[in-house]
């Protein structure tokens, strides 16, 4: 763990740290109002400008000002998502790998049902559930099967983490297994969990942009997705390909952010690993 | 484990995963509150009408009742029935056998895509590792993986078929129709497998093999033809094959932005209209081709290298 991390590493922290950025003050910097109060005050479909930089849309809302706000949407969203799946995934690959026999099983089959089958259809049949989803309805679908994946690695961790010295030793003095599990077990697994943790924040912005496409997404607030569908609706009409592609490469800076992190991260934790992603 | 013992194994665990699946979605799209009969039965409908539609639905009955109709559907291979007239439309399983030879074809081709764009990419990356073609065919591969399947349809179609006029538009099909969309579906795997391509085979060139191979005199060609790519590609082709499920979903995708007919479009319009037999019929197809395909691949692997059958 000493290893520096590569130059790539450091600029996906960097593209990172900027979505971060957008996603907290955002809608503090966006130039114009977005919402019911902004329809129909600035003409439609105004081209990129000086006042407006990437245009005005279908309702004369400032596109900028839409993308700055669906930063705060994609930020909240994809922590949320992130946080809680972690949580849930290594809470139950512990408990599983730690006690194995029936507690495994039953985890672990759970696991297997939710990986055989592609997860977008489980987000699609969730937020289909109800006529206008928001982004709470989006966030429940995507934890839904978001946690096993977390789950899988934390088991696979703690199967081998149990039978270390340390933490026989812990059992030996008496320690309880709550204690064990706590103080031994889980902070030596954090490591490959943040690293899949950051990939998370990749996947979790695609998965939704994906979902607000298919006209699936949150109704109610501003998200790249749904830019993007409205972009791709606009796009028989001459000189508005940068409806799509505005939003597009929003989400892009996210992905790449995150998978260049990633990489750096997996590479700095397992050095055998380098040069070969 | 001997192949019968594993083959029943996975076909075990496949039956239970989709039935499993089967549940969960049942159970989303009946105990949520929101009423499907005012969508099938129209907003006018009669209480007569309305009582009509959801007899036909079973929705009048307890929800094991309903999941068992469900059930008989998927054992007749009917996958139920459309309501609220299930006599005179087709059964949900004409429905989708009418439109799921779209996808299936739209998939092959984005794995095809893929495959041949990935081997080269991988394979030159892995050779000429650290030169300026490294690093192009790394910033190719994250850019694939990077940029989202939705933008890249819309875009490939903007300037290939508004601005260039080369090639189809949405909605039309045919071989060359094919194209557009089989690069928009293909190229975020295409962006995995160069990115795995290039691992295996930067691995396999440090092998001892291959030293022995050089050091007997033996072509640079033959060397990386015959002794390294058959080894490297091994891996690539296993996950190759267990993204073919990401490529279905990703196929409902690029079938929305390309407004093909496929298994993907017909579930969108069925979420739509609320018609909840079509939607559980698409996703339990979905799912079942799912987990065939892993079997498939799985036993294909286990039969090409002797090392995995043994283990």
């Amino acid at each position: 763990m000493n290893a520096k991390l590569s130059p790539a590493a450091w600029v996906g922290a960097f593209m990172l740290g900027v979505f971060v950025f957008l996603g907290l003050f955002g809608p503090l910097l966006a130039p114009y109002p977005v919402g019911v109060e902004a329809i129909d005050q600035t003409p439609q479909f105004l081209s990129p400008s000086m006042e407006h930089w990437l245009g005005t849309d279908e309702n004369g809302v400032d596109a900028l000002s839409q993308l700055m706000h669906g930063a705060r949407s994609a930020l909240t969203l994809s922590v949320i998502v992130v946080l809680s799946c972690a949580f849930i995934g290594v809470t139950l690959g512990v408990i599983a790998g730690y006690f194995r026999g029936v507690v495994d099983e039953l985890v672990m089959r759970v696991v297997d049902i939710l990986m055989a089958f592609p997860g977008i259809l489980l987000n699609i049949a969730i937020v289909a559930t109800v006529a206008r989803p928001g982004l709470g309805m989006v966030i429940a679908a995507l934890i839904a099967n978001g946690w096993v994946g977390y789950a899988r690695v934390a088991r696979g961790q703690v199967l081998s983490l149990r039978e270390r010295d340390y933490v026989q030793a812990a059992r030996a003095i008496g320690a309880s297994d709550a204690r064990i599990m706590a103080r031994h077990v889980v902070p030596n697994l954090l490591a490959p969990i943040m690293v899949q943790m950051t990939f998370g924040f990749g996947g979790i912005i695609l998965i939704e942009a994906s979902l607000s496409f298919l006209g699936l997404g949150p109704q109610v607030d501003y998200t790249w997705g749904a830019m993007l569908d409205q972009g791709r609706q606009l796009m028989f009409q001459p000189g508005y390909s940068h409806y799509i592609i505005a939003p597009g490469l929003a989400i892009a800076w996210v992905v790449l952010a995150a998978n260049m992190l990633g990489d750096g991260l997996r590479d700095r934790l397992d050095p055998r690993q380098r040069g070969r992603g | 484990m001997p192949i019968g013992a594993f083959l029943l194994r996975r076909l075990g665990l496949g039956l239970v995963s989709m039935l499993g699946v089967s549940l969960l979605v049942f159970l989303f799209l009946h105990l949520i509150p929101g009423d499907p009969v005012d969508h099938l039965a129209g907003g006018d409908a009669t209480p007569d009408q309305r009582a009509k539609v959801a007899a036909c639905m079973s929705l009048d009955k307890p929800a094991h009742v309903q999941f068992g109709r469900f059930l008989e559907g998927v054992a007749d291979g009917t996958l139920g029935h459309q309501c609220p007239d299930p006599k005179g439309k087709p059964t949900v399983m004409a429905r989708i056998a009418e439109v799921y030879p779209h996808t299936v074809y739209l998939a092959l081709c984005g794995m095809g895509v893929a495959l041949v764009m990935a081997l080269p990419l991988g394979i030159l990356a892995a050779i000429r590792r650290g030169t300026w073609l490294d690093t192009l065919a790394s910033v190719t591969s994250l850019s694939g993986i990077a940029i989202p399947m939705m933008m890249m349809g819309p875009l490939l179609l903007l300037w290939f078929f508004l601005d260039l006029g080369w090639l189809p538009g949405p909605t039309e099909l045919g071989p060359q129709a094919m194209i557009l969309p089989a690069i928009a579906v293909g190229t975020h795997l295409m962006a995995m497998l160069a990115r795995m391509t290039r691992s295996s085979m930067v691995e396999v060139l440090g092998e001892d093999f291959l030293r022995t191979a050089r050091a007997k005199g033996l072509p640079e060609t033959t060397v990386i033809a015959k002794h390294a790519l058959r080894n490297a590609l091994l891996p690539v082709i296993t996950v190759a094959g267990l993204q073919f499920g990401s490529m279905l979903s990703g196929a409902i995708i690029t079938e929305k932005a390309f407004e093909r007919p496929g298994i993907g479009l017909l579930l969108l319009e069925s979420i739509a209209e609320r018609n909840y037999p079509v939607v559980q019929g698409c996703v339990l197809v979905i799912a079942a081709s799912y987990v065939l395909v892993n079997i498939l691949v799985d036993l294909a692997y286990g039969l090409a290298d002797p090392r995995i059958r043994r283990a």
